[in-house]
């Protein structure tokens, strides 16, 4: 499947193999780790949040003045798809205790302790129901299990990868939680890969000090997301499931809490309405906006639709000018351009070489500065490997895992990545992949507290739409973890809130009173927000697509 | 996409698309003018969203596959299934034994299985699928779980069965009964759990929560690192 020029590379690859692998079996760092001021150096000169043009003013709202992801600025400072005056808000279409709105680990995690809190449930969700970044995850979660461990270390980890940004009190949840998460998760029967004397396998991940990777092989996000869908659709009886319907605005009742939400079915085009004495948002992150043009490793609907909601009924962003590139983005073959190429993989031994087969990195600093890195190696060095496309990458040595770990490693520990790229025909057990940073996380959001409490009463929020827990960069298999912590700390507390809470006379006023701002900007009236779906449909083809707005039967 | 990129025709709802040669089934739809609202997910193949039933040129097999992973060829015709109408059974999975009978009471259509191989044939994951109901009909979880594992549940296996059986259902509960019940558990995360409970760590973080910034900054550098 390589191309002739990009095995010429690859036979400089294999040459230095040897030399690596003696390297990576000696005990030492194979590439000395950056000090604190190699990495603010490389960060700031290859960082792409850190060029000028990445971020912008945001002209309204509660972050008024603050410089965010352009990108950001340009959903937030649009109109609602919404008329308001079209709804008859007396009469909503459901009443809850707990709306959950996203169907991803946080988003079951919120819904089932909800449930085991005695209040009634509406879980409702853009596609299907598990469709989310959560079961795409392949790298892990982390947790301070082992007895060299502890989650002290794990805290010092999650804050100096996060640039000591993060909020203290956030990550201390954080880390406190992670290995009863564990154990929750097991109980639920997440299979997870352990050592023959039943401790759990651990892997190291950028940034940590310890291995404290726990996977289920590399479909570690699908193992645990699955498990926890089944178990909110056996709880069905008591959490309301409503598919392909997205959040589109929060409504609000006459003492100005957050008290339900405004869905839109994708398939019948119906919009819905929900009343409910708490709303949690776990509508996760924002791939899908391809930040600075950036590929994504994100799921179809990650378009920051809860930030925008949140935004418009008064909740605080935190660190929204912050973005995670996950440093290894596949970029050959071109069906598979910008998609995830576990951390996993590194920290089973694949190293980052060179189009010379030279190492350039160490392979597990964390994830920002293993990004600048490899753009550094490209972008300033010129060694990278172009693409037919006109794209460019470094190598990761994937075969050198088999080398370190024994034959039947790949297959075992990474099947999701040997299968990935086998459908290209590449064995990743014999050839290196190519590699390029991909948009992947959105390191910022939604302020909470560690209750999952914004500073809009009503209005919880969990995962990846919350700011504060990574600072400005999250760890690997933090992510699935704040998932797990946070998602059930909001099920708890909002359903804590829903059985003292009373609702007043519902209303849509926030979004007039915010329209009226945006207009004031003088921004088109087609700019429109929240996204729902990115749209993929070629120019000259839209162009022909006359009737986007409903006209006529057709809508 | 350049003018000179190779196009290939590819048939959707019957009609034909001129499609770059390079397109996915999901990306060839959306190159022809379909904005997928339903029968799209991850993108990625970790999802299971994107079920797709094809056949390729001069051939009768009707194909199974996701969409966002199957590369497009000259004169495929292609039908996307947004939703599988599967049954699945409701249990309390605290309630249950990890044995045979329990897959008798909640699937017993797991037991009709013909050994036709329909399933495994149809699954874009390459799970020897058949084999896991065979080792299933045996009583044996801990095969089934191990043998299914990377199943993203599209469905594909269920919609083809002609035994109408529901293997990725079955297959999650196996999966669940071997994960709580039968993997052995790690004394070292029973007790660090009681660890934490017991505030064996609450010095030690209260202090590093309220440290001072530069101290904390130290801290971290200096801090010993293990890779194994």
């Amino acid at each position: 499947m390589y191309l002739d020029y990009m095995r010429e590379s690859i036979k400089k690859v294999e040459k230095t193999r040897a030399d690596r692998l003696k390297l990576a079996k000696s005990g030492k760092p194979i590439v000395e780790r950056m000090s604190d001021q190699e990495r603010e150096r490389v960060l700031n000169k290859f960082h792409p949040d850190y060029k000028e043009e990445a971020k912008k003013k945001i002209r309204i709202g509660p972050n008024q003045g603050q410089e965010l992801t352009g990108e950001v600025v340009d959903v937030l400072e649009a109109y609602s798809r919404i008329k308001t005056n079209y709804f008859d808000l007396e009469n909503p279409d459901y009443e809850t205790d707990v709306l959950v709105i996203g169907a991803g680990s946080a988003g079951f995690c919120a819904s089932i302790l909800a449930d085991e809190n005695d209040t009634d449930v509406i879980l409702a969700t853009k596609l299907r129901i598990g469709d989310s970044n959560s079961m795409m995850a392949q790298g892990g979660i982390q947790a301070a299990v082992r007895p060299d461990d502890s989650p002290y270390l794990h805290y010092l980890d999650v804050m100096g990868g996060g640039h000591f940004d993060n909020k203290p009190d956030l990550v201390r949840a954080l880390v406190s939680e992670a290995p009863d998460a564990i154990k929750w998760l097991e109980e639920l029967g997440v299979m997870f890969d352990r050592n023959s004397d039943g401790t759990m396998l651990t892997k190291p991940g950028g940034g940590t000090c310890r291995p404290r990777m726990h996977s289920a092989r590399d479909y570690s996000g699908a193992g645990m997301c699955r498990v926890l869908r089944d178990e909110v659709e056996n709880r069905a009886d008591r959490i309301k499931i409503l598919e392909h319907q997205p959040a589109v605005e929060l409504i609000k009742d006459d003492t100005g809490k957050v008290a339900g939400a405004v869905l839109y079915h994708l398939q019948n085009k119906c919009y819905i309405t929900i009343k409910a004495k708490s709303t949690v948002l776990a509508t996760g992150g924002f791939g899908r906006l391809h930040v600075q043009g950036f590929e994504t490793t994100n799921h179809y609907g990650a378009t920051a639709d809860g930030l925008v909601m949140a935004y418009r009924a008064g909740a605080n962003l935190m660190y929204m000018d912050s973005v995670q590139y996950h440093p290894t983005g596949a970029v050959f073959p071109p069906q598979i351009l910008g998609f995830l190429c576990t951390e996993k993989l590194r920290g089973l031994g694949a190293q980052p070489v060179n189009k010379n087969g030279e190492l350039f990195v160490y392979p597990l600093e964390p994830r920002d500065v293993e990004a600048s890195a490899l753009i550094r190696e490209c972008v300033e060095r010129n060694n990278g490997v172009p693409t037919p496309d006109g794209n460019e990458g470094v190598w990761l040595d994937s075969p050198l895992i088999e080398q370190i770990n024994g034959p039947g490693t790949i297959e075992k520990n990474l099947p999701a990545m040997l299968r990935q790229f086998d459908r290209f025909d590449i064995d990743i057990r014999k050839d290196p992949i190519l590699v390029y940073p991909t948009l992947h996380y959105q390191n910022g959001g939604i302020e909470i507290n560690d209750r999952c409490e914004t500073k809009v009463e009503g209005l919880y929020v969990a995962g990846e739409s919350t700011g504060g827990v990574h600072g400005r960069n999250r760890l690997m298999g933090n992510s699935q973890l704040d998932l797990m912590v946070f998602g059930r700390r909001a099920g708890k507390f909002a359903a804590e809130n829903a059985k003292s809470a009373e609702t007043g006379k519902l209303n849509l006023d926030h979004i007039v009173e915010y329209e009226k701002e945006v207009e004031k900007l003088g921004i088109d009236k087609d700019r429109i927000s929240p996204m729902v779906l990115p749209d993929y449909i070629p120019e000259k083809i839209k162009k022909k697509q006359y009737t986007a707005h409903p006209e006529g039967n057709l809508r | 996409m350049s003018e000179k990129e190779e196009m290939v025709k590819v048939y959707i709802l019957g009609e034909g698309f001129d499609v770059p040669a390079s397109s996915t089934i999901l990306t060839a739809l959306e190159y022809a003018g379909f904005q997928l609202t339903s029968g799209v997910g991850c993108r990625e193949g970790f999802c299971g969203a994107c079920a797709t039933l094809y056949r390729e040129k001069g051939d009768y097999k009707l194909q199974a596959g996701l969409a966002c992973q199957t590369v497009v060829s000259d004169g495929m015709y292609i039908a996307q299934i947004p939703f599988v109408p599967a049954e699945k059974a409701t249990y309390k999975i605290e309630e249950l034994k990890p044995d045979i009978n329990t897959f008798k009471e909640y699937y017993p259509i797991v037991f009709r299985c013909v050994g036709c191989n329909t399933c495994t044939k149809a699954c874009p994951q390459d799970i020897q699928v058949m084999d896991y109901v065979q080792a299933l009909i045996k009583g044996d979880i801990e095969k089934t779980a191990d043998l299914s594992f990377d199943c993203i549940r599209c469905g594909l296996c269920a919609l083809r069965c002609p035994a109408e059986i529901v293997q990725y259902n079955a297959a999650i509960l196996a999966r669940r009964l071997y994960g709580k019940y039968i993997m052995p558990k790690s004394p070292e995360l029973e007790k660090r759990v009681e660890e934490i409970v017991n505030g064996k760590y609450d010095d030690q973080l209260d202090k590093a929560v309220n440290m001072d910034p530069e101290d904390l900054r130290e801290t971290y550098y200096n801090r010993d690192i293990k890779t194994e």
